[in-house]
């Protein structure tokens, strides 16, 4: 485990609402993928059935966290100061991945955008772009 | 109420019973402990319980970003069910959150949303969270959904594998 893979994992480990999730986190290199195992308390319509959307979007929102926690080589969290999500695809009940881009860390302000996946990376099931409020202790 | 809908899903006398029995159909709000406090038309009122297994931030024990996500998609929903005469089948198409402060460490946090257009295809909502006061909010969330969002699809129809 990389230095890096091992500050994001203990970072992850911290937060309890990740676990609420059962979400991790496989970096290789800087490219994160955070995993989403598939779980029955995850559904959000049992008809079809399909993933709540509240988590789909949690998911995305954590990995940009994450991602900016990786490129400011911080190990606290930013605070998110908006989400706008666009779901794409129903959520099946199948593990879900999500990849976060940051657009542009500014010295107080970040731009992040994330995708999620399920079957195949170029079809989305969800897409979330954000504005973070960086760590006053982050070195730029 | 249609014939194929299993029993549960948004029956029951009252508003306040249909939009429940939705809620408990729910997995990810039974999961949470979501619970819905009150409904008018158009209009639903929620509950999450603070959680240890929610905090997002352990220093400081405010919950996640994701929690009040999950939470305001789940009451925004519940106003677009509140709005319709027939419960159907939505499905949110986007959802934007403004985070305003943190939320207080060991308190519930309630919603209201409000479900202020719905037409054939489409609603749109607005929501927010607060403790106490929605003058004094948490965050505000603007969505908007699908109506009969499975419209032909059937039951168990995303347990198979999508086309290639």
């Amino acid at each position: 485990m990389t230095e890096a893979q091992a500050r994001l994992t203990a970072a992850l480990a911290r937060v309890p609402y990740a676990a609420f999730l059962g979400v991790r986190a496989e970096l290789k290199g800087d490219e994160l993928t955070l995993v989403m195992p598939f779980a029955e308390r995850l559904i959000g319509n049992p008809l079809l059935p399909a993933l709540h959307g509240g988590v789909v979007g949690a998911l995305m929102e954590l990995t940009a966290l994450s991602q900016l926690a990786v490129a400011a080589k911080s190990e606290k969290f930013p605070k998110t100061i908006d989400i706008g999500i666009d779901y794409l695809r129903s959520g099946r009940p199948v593990d879900t991945f999500a990849r976060a881009r940051v657009v542009k860390i500014g010295r107080r302000i970040a731009n992040v955008q994330a995708e999620a996946w399920q079957d195949a990376r170029e079809k989305p099931i969800a897409a979330m772009h954000g504005h973070f409020l960086m760590p006053e202790d982050t070195p730029n | 109420m249609s014939e194929d809908s299993p029993a549960g899903y948004g029956e029951g006398e009252t508003m306040l019973e249909r939009v429940r029995a939705l809620v408990h159909f729910t997995p990810l709000a039974v999961a949470m402990g979501i619970e819905l406090t009150r409904v008018e038309r158009a209009k639903a009122w929620g509950k999450a319980p603070y959680k240890p297994e929610f905090v997002g931030d352990p220093d400081t024990g405010v919950i996640a970003g994701g929690v009040l996500t999950a939470f305001l998609d789940q009451v925004c929903g519940t106003a677009v069910v509140a709005a319709m005469d027939d419960p159907v089948i939505i499905a949110t198409i986007d959802l934007r959150i403004d985070y305003m402060r943190p939320a207080t460490p060991g308190r519930d946090v309630l919603a209201m949303a409000h479900c202020y257009k719905i037409g054939k295809s489409v609603a749109f909502v607005r929501a927010v969270a607060y403790e106490d006061d929605p003058e004094n909010p948490i965050a505000h969330a603007v969505s908007a959904f699908m109506i009969n969002s499975s419209g032909g699809r059937k039951f168990g129809a995303n347990f198979k594998e999508p086309r290639k």
